[in-house]
């Protein structure tokens, strides 16, 4: 569905992303893993048209997308959420949710009639009850609490019924009990939706958990691809990345023993 | 038609109607005067509210279209060759011309640049005037005055029909910029103004939506620059000068941006300083600038905004003892 092939892009000296190709199913779950600086935001940056890739291509649906701008890749359905939630402060949960409904309903143009129309109105309040945010439709953006604005980072993405739904870090500045409700969500909508998502991860207990695929970046290069079997066993991620005493290695040889 | 543009059209011929019965309940032209002073910079004041308050553009060189909007009507009706009707249409397509070319330009520019460069065309604008003597007049302005010559039964001669067309003039734009205000397209405007890289990020032309929008505020701004000139029966470059956008950057400032007739309640509040301060001094500017002050470092937002605030903020107090006590009813909820 989505393939990155053979992409690379330096910024001066650094090597950001190095030769990475990465293939991404149709109805996935993948997730993105590394060290700090690995480049995984980079990476989907590349995807989304805010980066240019210096080489290589990103198929998606038989075209490439590297070189058309972010609308054009957003509106292909490439859709992307924020690693610090991006919402718009001033607008409550209901208007900011059917805005960006209206956007993809193609009906940002609409002078003269009074927003939300109904149509918004309906899959707004219909993604609204998916997340769990029903009875914060009337709170403002700025005003919800740290775990809902990135709900409803996610949930602005999902309004525009995305194909490819890119995740970075999810759960980033979450705590433990909160980062694993939040990714039963990411889990309960990729299943209920028919959605690829795609996520960047650094709790290894989630990702080991959820994902289906998982592929790891160190230094811009792909170190590693595969279930969580594989990579708990590959002993170049337990080097650069896991390291030995990582508690679920250890799991993973027991499994092994 | 839908309910809220009955609910619109409704309000403004409610308004209309209240003051076309003004001038017979206080007779006296200065009543009549101080009005269509204030339409026509409430024009200039709440289009640039949509641009500024909607969408977050900032642009320093609104009266650029104000006065294109005097010039254009004006030299249109010196030249004999049209209808009133027909003059005010062209000059609202020429100066929505004028926004497409500058605009295209300045709505890719951010913040501070984008002021700047709105500023920089007005400029131009101002000094075209100056120097075209032979169309313009120069600093003279448009001289001989601007004939109304009758159309469909209407002599715009006649000062109280003058009053009623300048009044039923503002109450279109004010019906136009009100339907935007609260259509898909105004809460798109602000998705932009609040981020607009998310905006782009959720399929918003942002480039296009600015474009847009800054067209139709010029547009309406030539109106109220029409006004003036049927009012005055003439079009002076001062029009086009720079402080002519300052004044309405200081109706924005005293009445507030957030609400949909902030930007008139401070075009408002600034003629009738200019009036009443003028009669006793003439050190006016001096009195403004003390108001604006007054009201920048006191109430740190325009009138209508710390209004508006104030309301929300007690409207919040008055719900939370009201989750106390559903609290307090359901112990293990």
């Amino acid at each position: 569905m989505l393939s990155l092939q053979n992409i690379s892009k330096s910024f001066g000296g650094l090597k950001a992303t190095q030769d990475v190709s990465i293939e991404f199913g149709a109805g996935s779950l993948s997730a993105v893993i590394g060290p700090n600086g690995a480049g995984k935001t980079t990476l989907f940056n590349q995807i989304t048209g805010r980066l240019t890739p210096d080489t290589g291509r990103v198929m998606f649906e038989e075209r490439d997308l590297v070189g058309r701008s972010s609308l054009a890749i957003t509106r292909a359905g490439v859709v992307r959420a924020f690693q610090v939630a991006s919402l718009f402060p001033t607008l409550t949960v209901g208007e900011a949710l059917s805005a960006a409904v209206t956007s993809k309903q193609r009906g940002s143009w609409q002078l003269f009639s009074y927003f939300p129309v109904n149509s918004a109105q309906r899959r707004s309040d219909e993604i609204a009850d998916l997340l769990g945010m029903a009875d914060k439709r009337q709170v403002l953006c700025k005003e919800l609490s740290h775990g809902d604005q990135k709900l409803l980072d996610i949930g602005l993405a999902l309004a525009l019924e995305p194909k490819v739904l890119l995740l970075d870090e999810p759960t980033a500045g979450m705590g433990p009990d909160e980062r694993w409700r939040m990714i039963e969500k990411v889990h309960a909508l990729w299943k209920s939706q028919n959605l690829t998502i795609v996520f960047i991860e650094h709790d290894m207990d989630i990702v080991f958990k959820i994902a289906q695929t998982i592929h790891v970046l160190c230094y811009g290069a792909l170190l590693a691809s595969g279930t969580a079997d594989e990579i708990r066993k590959n002993q170049k991620v337990i080097d650069a990345y896991l390291g030995s005493d990582h508690h679920s290695v250890s799991g993973a040889k027991e499994l092994q023993s | 038609m839908n309910s809220n543009l009955i609910t619109n059209v409704g309000a403004a011929a409610l308004a209309v109607a209240v003051f076309a019965a003004l001038p017979f309940l206080f007779p006296g032209a200065a009543m009549v005067d101080f009005i269509v002073y204030v339409a026509a910079y409430g024009l200039l004041a709440m289009s640039l509210n949509l641009l500024v308050g909607l969408t977050g553009l900032v642009a320093f060189g609104h009266a650029i279209f104000f006065a294109s909007g005097s010039y254009t009507f004006g030299l249109l009706m010196q030249s004999g060759a049209v209808s009133i009707p027909v003059a005010v249409a062209l000059t609202v397509i020429g100066t929505a011309a004028l926004a497409l070319v500058t605009g295209a330009i300045c709505v890719r520019l951010k913040d501070v640049y984008f002021s700047f460069i709105t500023l920089a065309f007005q400029m131009v604008f101002y000094s075209v005037v100056l120097t075209w003597v032979s169309l313009t007049g120069g600093d003279q302005g448009l001289l001989g005055g601007i004939p109304k010559p009758v159309f469909a039964g209407i002599d715009l001669n006649n000062g109280y029909s003058l009053y009623l067309f300048c009044i039923i003039l503002f109450a279109i734009c004010a019906i136009i910029m009100r339907q935007v205000w609260q259509s898909p397209f105004g809460y798109t405007l602000r998705l932009i103004r609040d981020n607009a890289t998310r905006a782009d990020f959720l399929g918003v032309d942002v480039f296009r939506m600015k474009l847009a929008v800054f067209v139709l505020s010029a547009s309406i701004a030539s109106v109220g620059g029409i006004i003036l000139a049927l009012f005055v029966s003439g079009a002076y470059p001062e029009f086009a000068f720079w402080t002519t956008s300052g004044d309405a950057i200081f109706a924005l400032m005293l009445g507030g941006t957030k609400l949909f007739l902030g930007p008139l309640f401070g075009a408002f509040l600034l003629e009738l300083l200019e009036h009443y301060v003028r009669a006793h001094t003439e050190y006016q500017n001096f009195v403004l600038g003390i108001v604006i002050l007054l009201i920048v470092l006191g109430l740190k937002r325009g009138i209508l905004d710390y209004v508006h605030d104030y309301w929300v903020r007690r409207r919040k107090v008055e719900k939370k003892p009201a989750t106390a006590v559903k609290l307090a009813r359901s112990p293990d909820a």
